[in-house]
């Protein structure tokens, strides 16, 4: 399987460049015409981009003049120091990341043993059990959540983190987790747990102490992905947490660039200034761990 | 030999002596522990947090119950209410216009921009991760973006289209282009299929393009005859993912409209949403989200059923 997707040389060239049979000068032609096509879509797509950190780097006056101009005159930083005087920042950002902590420490611990016992171990009723993984991944969040909501709030947990977080410790939301991590302990030699076992180890010492060590780039994997969408996540924060030194960066951002009737909206470059800093996280992430990424993806496509 | 309770026929077929049956049994017996004791966690979770909602979201779907009473069963009560409601009807029609167009969109787009970029290209890694990234974009912070970019009195979009001497219309403030302007929004994460192509792509054994060079197959020859047809299976893998997620819109719509102007952007989700977290009558929002269930179940098997007739699998590649 192609994993090293962006890292190390360009990929052998699969599909023969459309003229081999055709003269050199043809070939360079068509060869200049994609590149441009390449940059003219790149520039389309990474136009947005530009337009958000442009627009909240500019003064009021500019944002709010028509039509728009497309280099800023006047670059303003202070926009950045006035929205954050007016958005709470550092209360969202710890509130999100108690809450990113909690998945992770809970899919930690559900989740890598779940596919051990699916990728090592024979008993009964596996492979339905397996089919009832993948299927969970069907399952539309929406159907679930009514009576989940209600659990939680018979268990008093409204307004907590706790229905946030607890499911995944019960590998709530795992599903595809399972999946890769089952394919990658399935990847790694029988030998060695053979070889464990004569030494006298256990089957759960054999997860301990053999694969589970293996298993890095698989747990980076779910780490880093968990990281992103927790961090993008809107709904769950939205019908649970309801006070607002509560709220998640995604809810504190909802609210900020909410017009309440009565009060002054936030000015639109404040507002794009705090969506800045909510999108340079993930982008940062992306930018850091992009090899775990692209492996995470091609893994959940293989189940296609 | 004495067999006394149903063991597997393998190891009766073994001839070994009585005792090393026994000692195999219960290996395997303690194999089996060993396999729930690690599922422990994962099975009570199925049963606590899917498997009991799936089961009370279905006995809720036909009972009268707002969050303060407790429910009382109303047979079909709700899903009567639901062929009345015309909220319902043009949630459907909002969704399904949506996904009609952002499914096969961000397929052929996601698709194109891979054949684009499965050359040797110079900054191929800074192009590649251009086209990605916006599908990294938190959806409210996209959402709050995309509203700017099709202000109506402010916007770039407003601006370009003034520069061609066109007036922009009203976007996210106007009946007839506020599903256009959703569809932009998604479509600008078409990359997000990106990386999955590519890998397909690449495992097309360049073998075949040879022989189809030689006998004389042009460029779009070898694009519908080779390249589609191997790598069919993650264009179905996407589509069926495609569908899924864009039935589920639901967070760019609130932070947007709130389903308006006049209901043009009620996706399904938001009516949902609206029943059981507004209104509270989550009796009705459990009856929605079970035909939402049926809706995708029949789409995913229509998927699979046209794949049958199209999908190519490789016998001996990757699957």
């Amino acid at each position: 399987m192609a994993l090293s997707l962006t890292g190390g040389p360009p990929p052998p060239a699969t599909s023969i460049p459309t003229g081999q049979l055709a003269r050199p000068r043809t070939r360079n032609r068509r060869w200049l015409l994609r590149f441009a096509v390449v940059v003219i879509v790149g520039a389309v797509f990474f136009f947005p981009f530009y337009w958000l950190v442009i627009s909240s780097l500019e003064p009021q006056s500019e944002i709010l003049s028509f039509p728009p101009r497309f280099f800023p005159g006047v670059i303003q930083i202070a926009n950045y120091t006035k929205s954050l005087a007016a958005f709470p920042f550092l209360q969202g950002l710890g509130n999100t990341l108690i809450i990113i902590v909690g998945v992770e420490v809970g899919q930690l611990i559900s989740v890598p043993i779940a596919a051990y016992a699916f990728a090592r171990l024979d008993f009964p009723l596996r492979r339905i059990l397996f089919a009832i993984v993948l299927g969970t991944l069907m399952i539309p969040y929406y159907v679930t959540i009514v009576p989940q909501y209600l659990i939680f709030r018979d268990l008093g947990w409204l307004n907590t983190f706790l229905p946030l977080t607890v499911p995944s410790l019960f590998g709530f939301g795992g599903a595809f987790y399972i999946f890769l991590f089952r394919q990658f302990f399935m990847s790694i030699p029988k030998e060695y747990d053979d070889a464990a076992m004569i030494d006298g180890c256990g089957r759960l010492g054999v997860f301990w102490h053999i694969i589970l060590p293996q298993a890095k780039p698989a747990l980076a994997v779910m780490a880093i992905f968990t990281f992103v969408a927790q961090w993008n996540d809107f709904f769950g924060p939205l019908i649970y947490l309801t006070s607002s030194n509560k709220f998640t960066l995604a809810l504190d951002f909802y609210a900020f660039q909410q017009q309440v009737p009565g009060l002054q909206p936030q000015p639109a470059n404040h507002v794009l200034a705090i969506a800045t800093l909510i999108t340079i996280v993930p982008v940062a992430i992306f930018f850091a761990f992009q090899r775990y990424f692209m492996r995470g993806i091609v893994v959940s496509g293989v189940q296609g | 030999m004495t067999v006394t309770n149903a063991a597997p026929p393998a190891a009766v077929a073994v001839s070994s002596p009585v005792r090393k049956t026994r000692r195999r049994r219960t290996l395997r017996q303690r194999e089996a522990l060993a396999a729930y004791l690690c599922l422990l966690p994962w099975l009570i979770g199925l049963l606590v947090f899917t498997a009991y909602p799936l089961v009370a979201s279905l006995y809720y779907a036909f009972t009268d119950y707002s969050i303060l009473s407790s429910p009382k069963w109303a047979g079909l009560q709700n899903f009567r209410q639901m062929f009345k409601d015309p909220l319902f009807f043009t949630s459907l029609r909002v969704t399904a216009e949506y996904c009609g167009v952002v499914v096969p969109g961000t397929v052929i787009i996601g698709y194109m921009m891979a054949l684009l970029l499965n050359h040797r290209l110079p900054l191929l890694r800074l192009w590649r991760t251009i086209y990605f990234l916006p599908s990294m974009v938190p959806a409210i912070a996209g959402a709050f973006l995309w509203s700017w970019i099709f202000n109506s009195q402010y916007g770039v979009a407003n601006g370009l289209l003034g520069d061609l001497g066109i007036t922009g219309p009203q976007w996210f403030g106007s009946e007839t282009w506020v599903l256009p302007a959703f569809m932009i929004m998604t479509l600008w994460g078409a990359g997000s299929g990106l990386v999955l192509y590519l890998a397909a792509l690449q495992q097309v054994p360049s073998a075949l393009y040879e022989a189809a060079q030689i006998d004389g197959a042009g460029p779009l020859r070898r694009l519908v005859h080779i390249t589609l047809p191997m790598t069919s299976p993650v264009i179905l893998f996407t589509v069926v993912t495609g569908i899924i997620s864009s039935f589920q819109i639901f967070t760019a719509a609130l932070v947007i409209t709130k389903g308006g102007p006049n209901n043009g952007s009620l996706f399904y989700i938001l009516n949902l949403y609206n029943s059981g977290w507004v209104n509270f009558q989550e009796g009705y929002a459990s009856a929605l989200a079970w035909v939402l269930v049926l809706i995708m179940v029949a789409l995913t098997l229509v998927a699979f059923l046209i794949a049958r007739k199209t999908v190519f699998y490789n016998s001996n590649g990757g699957r």
